[in-house]
């Protein structure tokens, strides 16, 4: 089996998928973002696309970033185990609007990694069998890995970029 | 679980009792709970609830910087924690694009088989204790202790490691290290034949684990199931020969592979696992003795802490350190996604840095967390024994799961 190229892979998504875009290639991880609307599509078009073979969900997880215009991202690591390609989708959304459909259809270990996605960030997963919390304790209210939760004192201030120049 | 449907007999009782399994019981060997809904002995459903021991390590990780959180990997999987360390220096080498000299790689794949080795103890003999067979505990724990006399060796403490830095080793292995482990590959075969011949073909251990828990290869895989749970399963994804890390490419090592992937075959593939560790580990010997002696860590030095001495006689090398504990180095901008091949499966660090002294964004991909979501799915309709056995080969370390 010879590796598929980046580009070959690139090339494959974007003739089906206009909305999609590549953001780079990290050490060699071709890294695309698209939209919630084609999120499904897209990953079971990448699952079973009888040349990708995506089968193997590694992750799940989500980044916040406050400063963006859409602060939280969804981040999901797919691998095709035929083709030994691992592949990075991204999906951001605003964060007073955080409805995406659940892979939960594709994967049945998608399932808890969707918890934890929910838990920590308050992404909310339509069509997830049970969208309960799963580390954190039930009837907490926040959502603690976004960056307005702070971990330290925020009144403390000697750890503050600006005394390192930054 | 197309393997064990729901137990829908005809049976007129019609109320069910529940049961709560954990947080701490004496048979789940960690902190798991969960809430059974038994038939008599059977299992009709259940529950897990998980997050006990929870804690935010991926919240701290934020907040310090990247050498100070090798301590947080360690209490991750603690039964083979030098796999998780090794795990997050390669993972913040390869976005600072250091190159490990290869003596470096040899020594850190001794290190980590050694490590698997010990975890499959813990699992295998475990396994035997809750069939009834203590014997077996009684002959693998020895062995267990000569590892950890070797991690006490390098690195001066035991199970939660903290072993290595980013850009090599603190220290040189001593010859007693050495020694240590090329005198654990003369004893420990012997001894893990002796264990084998008591279990592989023992009437009332495979009787007890045989076609318990079976899972399927495309269920398995749907589940996102890695290490020797998905091999048992007959679908021979290793990390280390997929993606080859630490100089894994060098070596000649077979992947075991199960069948059917029941109880039976997990604890064949962990057996196989130990031999292939120990063969990994004798060419590591070997390859260390072409390489110079004296070299244990890269040449990074604004990455690796010099030494106490120097600090305190050496200009360059008191800023450095300087540099290197207040976080003053500049870092990349970028994201990482780096696996290795953890004693349970996968284990992936996910980083994203934004150039400042602590990572952004850490996640961490732990194996114990993904393969146990399958365990109250799959345990509907297992009698309450097997599913202790079963609970007891997936190997779930409590520290991963929760993280």
């Amino acid at each position: 089996m010879t590796k598929i190229t980046n580009e070959e892979l690139l090339n494959s998504i974007t003739a089906k998928f206009a909305g999609v875009t590549s953001v780079g290639e990290p050490f060699g991880l071709l890294t695309i973002e698209t939209s919630r609307e084609e999120i499904i599509d897209l990953l079971t078009f990448l699952k079973t696309d009888a040349k990708l073979q995506f089968i193997f969900l590694t992750d799940i997880t989500a980044i916040h970033y406050p400063k963006q215009e859409k602060q939280i991202g969804v981040i999901y690591h797919l691998h095709s185990l035929v083709n030994n390609v691992r592949i990075r989708v991204k999906v951001f959304m605003d964060e007073n609007d955080l409805h995406i459909p659940s892979a939960t259809v594709l994967w049945d270990g998608a399932n808890w990694m969707e918890r934890e996605t929910y838990d920590f960030f308050g992404v909310l997963f339509d069509g997830h069998p049970d969208l309960r919390r799963i580390l954190n304790v039930d009837d907490m209210t926040v959502f603690p890995m976004r960056k307005e939760f702070p971990l330290e004192d925020p009144n403390r201030v000697d750890k503050r970029d600006y005394f390192f120049g930054r | 679980m197309q393997n064990h449907p729901v137990f829908t007999d005809n049976d007129p009782q019609t109320e069910y009792s529940t049961l709560n399994l954990g947080p701490t019981h004496p048979a789940t060997h960690g902190v798991f709970q969960n809430v059974l809904t038994m038939d008599g002995e059977r299992i009709v459903n259940g529950v897990s609830t998980i997050g006990y021991i929870h804690r935010a390590f991926e919240k701290i990780a934020e907040h310090r910087p990247f050498y100070q959180i090798t301590p947080l990997t360690d209490r991750m999987n603690y039964c083979s924690s030098p796999i998780n360390n090794m795990g997050w220096h390669m993972t913040v080498e390869k976005m600072l694009g250091i190159q490990m000299p290869k003596r470096v790689d040899y020594m850190r794949v001794i290190i980590m088989e050694l490590a698997r080795i010990s975890d499959h103890i813990v699992c295998n003999s475990i396994l035997g204790v809750d069939t009834g067979a203590l014997t077996g505990f009684t002959y693998m724990m020895k062995y267990r202790e000569h590892i950890y006399e070797v991690f006490e060796e390098i690195c001066g403490s035991r199970l939660t490691t903290n072993i290595g830095r980013i850009g090599g080793f603190e220290r040189n292995f001593n010859h007693i290290a050495f020694e240590k482990i090329r005198s654990f590959l003369k004893i420990f075969p012997p001894n893990l034949k002796e264990f084998e011949a008591l279990f592989n073909r023992n009437r009332i251990f495979v009787d007890r684990t045989k076609d318990v828990a079976a899972v399927t290869a495309e269920t398995a895989l749907s589940y996102s199931w890695s290490g020797p749970l998905l091999r048992a399963a007959g679908v021979d994804y290793d990390v280390r020969a997929m993606e080859p890390y630490s100089s894994y490419e060098d070596f000649d090592f077979e992947i075991p592979v199960g069948t059917n992937g029941d109880v039976y075959n997990r604890f064949l593939v962990r057996n196989e696992e130990m031999w292939q560790s120990m063969r990994l580990i004798e060419q590591a010997l070997n390859k260390i003795e072409k390489e110079d002696p004296n070299i244990f860590h890269a040449d990074v030095p604004e990455f690796y802490l010099p030494p106490k001495e120097e600090v305190y006689n050496n200009m360059e090398a008191l800023i450095y350190h300087f540099k290197i504990v207040m976080g003053e180095v500049p870092t990349p901008h970028t994201e990482v996604y780096h696996a290795v091949e953890g004693a349970n499966g996968e284990l992936g660090f996910y980083l994203v840095n934004d150039g400042g002294r602590s990572p952004y964004r850490l996640h961490f991909r732990r194996p114990s967390f993904i393969n146990y979501q399958m365990y109250a799915p799959m345990s509907q309709g297992m009698l309450l024994s097997d599913a202790i056995i079963n609970m007891s080969s997936l190997n779930v370390i409590a520290g991963e799961l929760d993280a």
